[in-house]
């Protein structure tokens, strides 16, 4: 009886619902957690795995070597690469393509690569307007690579203790 | 005096008709304009209470963005479904729009600002506004679909059952003012006493129902299985796009704002100040209309989708046995001269 009377003032008197209402209009007036992303940015881990680059050696000479590990370790089949000798006797690459709309950004790439050549840059606002716009050629990658050198190879370097 | 004005240039009659055509018009745009700041503002409360800021990209904080989707809305196309039944399909939609609109006909905003002050001014109220599941209904039928058409059901069932329990609360606004005035109805709460003499403080669990059913009448979370897209997608508009699916939009968001003001003129006191000194206003009614919209919004955050043999029970043999009770108490209350009020 005591029990039935205390569950019908809890039904009547709304509690539960009330207690709903409480927890929702305590959240309506807390700060909210929305980054307005062109204008704010979440921080970045320094091994984020972004959009792809080819490094040199400070030298200017490429850094890949056309070992051609990373193609055999690319999951989603991304990489291609064609390579002969190069008039010195050392092999290169002719071809690195990447098909960023197959690429998984799983990272194998950067790890299998003996000369740290192709890395993955912190870079993720890049985009295509056409089919085809996003398979990058060796040229854009060395680019890429070129124009963010500075912070690849101070990403690298922070990270080199934990490797 | 502007029907004067307008006499000699249009004749009598056409002179008052444009009259009145200028007063629903003067009542319909500020209406159709608050529909589109109430879809904004929903989907920044909602926003509010999930942590996020909500919409605040198209114009100064968002304030052009139910404009750009109106714009959106009324640029695509039209789909009519095969099997559909054409006639019906096109004007469902405008048979729930119209009773949203025709029931501002009666609303008072402030004292002697309403564009008909009849006497039965709650019951035309009731009437037009059970209407609306018509166009409920006839859209769920005639897109000859089967969730559109559960949907539907759904909805008239669930319309019926609320119906009542509202009839009664409102008619226990109606013991307590003796008219069905809407004007006469927000006087009678006229007290030196301020807020205590609305009829929200006697009539607080018949407030409370009114207010309930009014969501479930406006099929809004958390009664909105007529929609209930986790279910059956979107219910009665499933088939509806482009300006169709507009008019809907536009019929349920009136609908909310005249449940609102219904709220805000029969429990809260309408323009009535809640303080004794300070001067009775338009702005009042706004506030309340306000604070009460806010509430759906609240609700519609906080609280999910009630089953449909839940809303049933709770229609059936809660609602209307607590309103039917509290009919009595009053009732006898008020016959035995022990009613404070």
């Amino acid at each position: 009886m005591f029990g039935f009377i205390r569950d019908a003032s809890k039904t009547f008197l709304l509690t539960e619902l009330r207690k709903g209402l409480m927890l929702t209009l305590k959240y309506f007036f807390a700060p909210k957690i929305t980054v307005q992303f062109p204008e704010e940015k979440t921080p970045q881990s320094s091994r984020f795995r972004g959009l792809h680059a080819l490094r040199r050696y400070p030298n200017g000479e490429e850094r890949c070597i056309g070992c051609k590990l990373c193609e055999a370790v690319c999951p989603a089949l991304a990489i291609t690469i064609e390579s002969e000798q190069r008039d010195d006797g050392s092999r290169r690459t002719t071809r690195y393509d990447i098909d960023l709309t197959k690429c998984i950004f799983c990272g194998f790439c950067e790890e299998s690569c003996p000369v740290d050549s192709i890395v993955e840059t912190r870079v993720f606002e890049y985009h295509g307007e056409q089919r085809g716009d996003l398979v990058y050629t060796k040229e854009m990658l060395l680019a890429v690579g070129d124009r963010y050198e500075d912070e690849i190879a101070e990403d690298r370097e922070s990270d080199a203790k934990y490797r | 005096m502007i029907v004067d004005f307008l006499t000699p240039y249009l004749g009598d009659q056409l002179a008052y008709f444009s009259w009145t055509l200028i007063k629903v018009l003067a009542i319909l745009i500020p209406v159709t304009l608050c529909v589109a700041y109430l879809t904004l503002a929903e989907r920044k409360v909602i926003g509010f209470i999930q942590l996020r800021l909500g919409p605040n990209r198209v114009g100064p904080k968002g304030l052009l963005q139910p404009f750009a989707d109106v714009l959106k809305l009324l640029t695509k196309e039209i789909i009519i479904p095969n099997g559909a039944n054409k006639f019906l399909f096109v004007i469902a939609p405008m048979l729930s729009l119209m009773p949203a609109l025709a029931a501002w006909a009666v609303m008072p905003f402030a004292d002697g600002l309403v564009l008909s002050n009849i006497d039965a001014g709650l019951l035309y109220v009731l009437a037009i506004t059970s209407m609306g599941v018509y166009g409920v209904i006839v859209a769920g039928w005639a897109s000859n679909s089967k969730y559109a058409l559960i949907g539907a059901m759904r909805s008239g069932a669930q319309i019926v059952a609320y119906e009542i329990a509202m009839g009664f609360a409102l008619v226990c606004v109606l013991m307590m003012s003796g008219s069905l005035n809407l004007t006469t109805i927000v006087e009678t709460q006229r007290t030196s006493l301020g807020f205590l003499g609305w009829n929200l403080i006697p009539l607080f669990p018949m407030f409370v129902v009114y207010f309930i059913s009014g969501v479930a009448e406006t099929n809004r979370a958390p009664f909105d299985v007529a929609e209930g897209e986790s279910e059956i997608v979107a219910g009665f508009h499933v088939e509806y796009s482009g300006t169709t699916f507009a008019v809907f939009f536009l019929a349920e968001y009136a609908n909310m704002i005249l449940i609102a003001a219904l709220a805000s003129l029969m429990f809260l006191g309408g323009w009535l100040s809640p303080i004794p000194g300070i001067p009775d206003g338009f702005g009042w009614l706004a506030a309340k209309v306000a604070f009460m919209l806010f509430f759906f919004l609240w609700f519609r955050a906080t609280f999910p989708r009630y089953r449909y043999d839940q809303i049933m029970r709770l229609g059936w043999k809660v609602f209307i046995p607590v309103t039917i009770v509290w009919l009595v108490l009053i009732g006898v209350l008020m016959r035995m001269d022990w009613w404070p009020w």
